[in-house]
Order: structure tokens, then sequence, then C-alpha cells
């Protein structure tokens, strides 16, 4: 009946007025990312403090957006940086180029880039969006939580389990 | 200024108290017209589950001032194609009409303060009502033209959408109306309050004419589910496609306006105007007028756009079609009872 479901519809939307609204506040709230989100990335050392980068390139190499610079340089004994023969004098990533694909990551022999969980990375200028070495070895600032990754991190998608 | 004292009904104030009533109300009208946006914005928020605007200032109050300062901190920049002076002209004619049309709608009883005598109206012209049509139409002419100068395809088809719309709905809206002017026997609108403060309320008589009202006003403002003529899915943003800045502030104004306008027409000519018990005259002219407001924001969040062939059916064989018979047989009851 057309008119009654109108009307019907008049009285939903009234009742909604005095639902609780479901909109997360996001500054304030911050909605945690799955284990796998591919935000900004990550340089790693290992255990003693060397770096795991030992400047192959190949992470530039893979990288589709062009963005990441590798230049790198002979590890000398009085000069050692990284575990391996050479290692990375610069390593700088452009992310207003990147796109997150996460290729840097496998092509790495090494694990020693990975994409972190950080996504407010906007700057006020393009130049700052230039992550310089020091920037990305650096322990990032903790924004984001973490979903549980028992729950989260699992080889079984969402929808399968769920049927 | 004699034609100040026409202009001011010639009801015993002096002309210079209807200026500062009218500096008063346009200034009442704009900050209505700013709330408006907001109530809107949070009331549609909160039925779709959503908070609305709540983040300039507490509860998001201040959100009306910062869209006036971000909207004229734009550039007036304008098409290459258009026609300058109807492009520029068209704005100001439809935000101008929108303010005109409120002078004539009472909101008070009338007082008299420090000896002088103050009015609670602007003007009460004789033909009122006549008026508001006249001048509502005029400012149909900022819409259209401001749409046909901008030489856009989205404008233009916008503006004939909405001159098409609005041809179909205009007749309904005035034929609504013509049993309240019957019944009263007067058009102009002080009468009209005072003949149904007399009598009863006209919604109870003149229900059918209150309904068809309703639903032609808002096809004449262009909202939902009437709001063809902006479409945003096919037309972009309808006749005000090419506008920016202040220019689409004033647009976006005078519709807003255009609704108070309607929602205070339908309060005077169906609601008993300010008239009820124990509260004073505008207060609950405000509310009626609330009430209506209210209405149209809810109406906006629950039924959806309809399609052209549906809109001009609906208005050409169903809304006319109601409003002759209404205004018909009013004329035979009041000729014979």
């Amino acid at each position: 009946m057309q008119p009654f479901g109108t009307l019907k519809g008049f009285g939903v939307t009234f009742k909604h007025i005095f639902k609780k609204p479901i909109t997360q506040q996001y500054p304030e709230f911050k909605r945690p990312v799955y284990p796998r989100f591919r935000g900004r990335h990550r340089l790693h050392r290992h255990a003693n403090g060397l770096e795991k980068c030992v400047g192959c390139s190949l992470c530039a190499a893979a990288c589709p957006a062009d963005c990441i610079r590798v230049v790198a340089e002979e590890n000398t004994p009085d000069n050692r940086v990284s575990a391996g023969e050479r290692y990375a004098r610069i390593y700088e990533i452009n992310l207003s180029r990147c796109i997150f694909c996460g290729y840097c990551e496998l092509a790495c022999p090494f694990d020693a880039i990975t994409l972190g969980n950080e996504f407010e990375i906007s700057e006020y200028s393009r130049d700052d969006l230039i992550y310089t070495k020091d920037m990305l070895l650096a322990e990032p600032i903790k924004r984001i939580p973490v979903q549980d990754p028992v729950l989260f991190d699992t080889p079984i998608p969402a929808y399968k389990r769920e049927s | 200024m004699t034609w100040l004292l026409v202009a001011a009904g010639d009801a015993g104030e002096p002309w210079w108290i209807a200026v500062i009533k009218s500096l008063i109300v346009i200034n009442l009208v704009l900050f209505g017209f700013a709330y408006l946006t907001l109530v809107e914005r949070k009331v549609m928020g909160r039925m779709q589950l959503r908070y609305g605007p709540n983040r300039a200032g507490p509860y998001g109050l201040l959100q009306p001032i910062a869209d006036l300062v971000k909207l004229i901190r734009k550039e007036s920049f304008f098409p290459a194609a258009a026609i300058d002076s109807l492009y520029i002209l068209a704005p100001f004619l439809a935000a101008f009409t929108a303010l005109t049309t409120f002078s004539v709608i009472p909101w008070g009883p009338g007082w008299e303060i420090a000896g002088y005598q103050v009015n609670g109206y602007i003007a009460d012209l004789p033909i009122a009502l006549l008026l508001i049509f006249a001048v509502g139409s005029i400012g149909i002419y900022g819409f259209i033209v401001g749409g046909w100068a901008s030489d856009s395809k989205f404008s233009l088809l916008g503006s004939m959408r909405t001159c098409a719309q609005l041809v179909s709905y205009e007749v309904s809206l005035a034929l609504s109306v013509l049993g309240v002017i019957l019944m009263a026997g007067s058009l102009s609108l002080v009468d009209i309050v005072a003949a149904q403060e007399a009598e009863l309320w006209y919604v109870l008589p003149q229900i059918v004419g209150f309904v068809v009202f309703i639903l032609a006003g808002t096809a004449e403002t262009s909202r939902a589910p009437f709001d063809l003529p902006e479409a945003e899915q096919e037309l972009v943003a309808g006749y005000h496609t090419e506008y920016g800045g202040m220019r689409f502030g004033l647009y976006s104004m005078s519709e807003y306006i255009n609704l108070i306008t309607l929602s205070a027409l339908a309060v005077t000519l169906f609601l008993g105007g300010w008239h009820g018990p124990w509260l004073p005259g505008p207060i609950w002219f405000l509310l009626k007028l609330f009430v209506l407001l209210f209405f149209f924001i809810w109406m906006r969040t629950t039924l959806p756009r309809l399609r052209y062939d549906q809109l001009m059916r609906f208005g050409w064989k169903v809304l006319l079609p109601v409003a002759t018979i209404n205004a018909v047989v009013t004329a035979l009851l009041v000729v014979w009872i």
C-alpha cells in the first residue's frame, strides 16, 4: 500500500533520531588497523645494531611507482654499518609517490624494509614527504593500535570464515 | 518619505520604526537561514545515525559562521563564455526577492513601546498574498537567468527543469490558497490571521488546501522529494553549477529563505499565524514555523526523489484537480452557508 508505506518511512526516520549514532569520532577514536595493514615504511636493524639493509636496490627495482632511491657504499672495517658487504648510504622513499603496494617488502631478501601501521602521514609540504634513512630507521610514534592478530591475521579470509 | 508611510500601511507608526523593524527582521531571517542549514544538517545526520557537524564550536554551533567565512573568502570566478552582467546580477535578484517577501508576514499583535505604536508586521498590504506570489515569481527569474547566463549544459538543464517545475506547481500553489482567501474574504495576511482568531484555524476546514499547499510548496522551493532542478546525480548541481563563493552562497541563501517564507506563509494562512494561548505572539509564530521547517527536513530525509514524469503527472493530474475542486467546493460553501 503506497501511502501507508510512505507514512511508515516517516516513522522510521523519526525513530532514528533517538538512536545513538554509529559514527566513530576519528581524531579522538582511532579504529585499529588490521595486522597486515600496509602503512608507512620502516627500516630494521639486527639485534646487534647493524642495519639489515645491504643496499642491493632490489626494492627500488621492484617499486612500480619508482619512489625509492638507494645509493650503496662499501662497508669498511672501521665503518661497518650493515651486516653485508655494502650498506645503503642514501635510502629515501618519496611517500607522495608511494602507492603502498608492499612490493618493496616482498623484494627485500633480508626483511630490511617492512610496511608499518601508520597512515597519519599528511604534511603541509611535498618535500616533507620524502622520508630519509634516519626517519625510516627511527622507531615510529605509536599512533594507531593494531587489531588482534589471532583474530584477523589468518590465512582463511573473513568471508569464508563466517559461513 | 510618503512612500515609506504607504509601505508601513499608514498604521499609526512613524516611518522610521518600520525601517528599524525591517532591519531587525532581515537580520533575523538571515540568522534563521544560517542556523536552518545547521539544524537541517544536524537533524538529517541524526536520522541517518550520524552526528552531523560537531567540530566548529560547541555542538557545531559555529558551523554556519565557518561556512560563511569560507564562502566569502573564495575566489569569485566565472566561466569565460558567461554573460557577465546577467551572471553577476542573477544571484542578487534571487536573494533580494527572497528577502522582500518576508515583509508582509505578520508575526505579532503590535505593541506600544515608549509611546510609539509598533505593529507586528512590516507592511500590511491589502494585496499581501498577491505580492508574495508576484515577487516570488520574479525571484524565479534569478534562477533561470543565472543558469542560462552561465553557458553550461548542466546549468541550462537545471534552469529548464526549474522553469518547468515551478510553472507546473505555481498553479496548484495559488489555487490551494484560494480557499483561505474565500473564507477570510481578504488578501491581507493581517486580516487572514485575524479571521482565523475569530473563527478557527483554517487547517481544519481547509485540510485539503493545506496538504496541497505543503506539497506544491515543497516543489516550489525545489526540496526533496521534488528536488529535480538540482538533482546531484544527474545535473551536478542544477542552475548554480557554475557558481562559486558567495554567489553560490546567495543562491543557497535565497533557497533557504524561500523555504522559511513558505513555512511562514503556511503558518499565517493555515495555522493561525502568531495566535496561541499563554505565550506571546512572536514565540508562537516561531514555534509553528519551526515545526513546519522540521517537517520539511524530515520529508527530505525520508522520501527519495521523484522521476521527472512522476513529478509532472503528480503536479498536473493530482495536485491541480484536487486544488481546483477544493477551491470550487469552498466557494460554494462560502456562498450558501
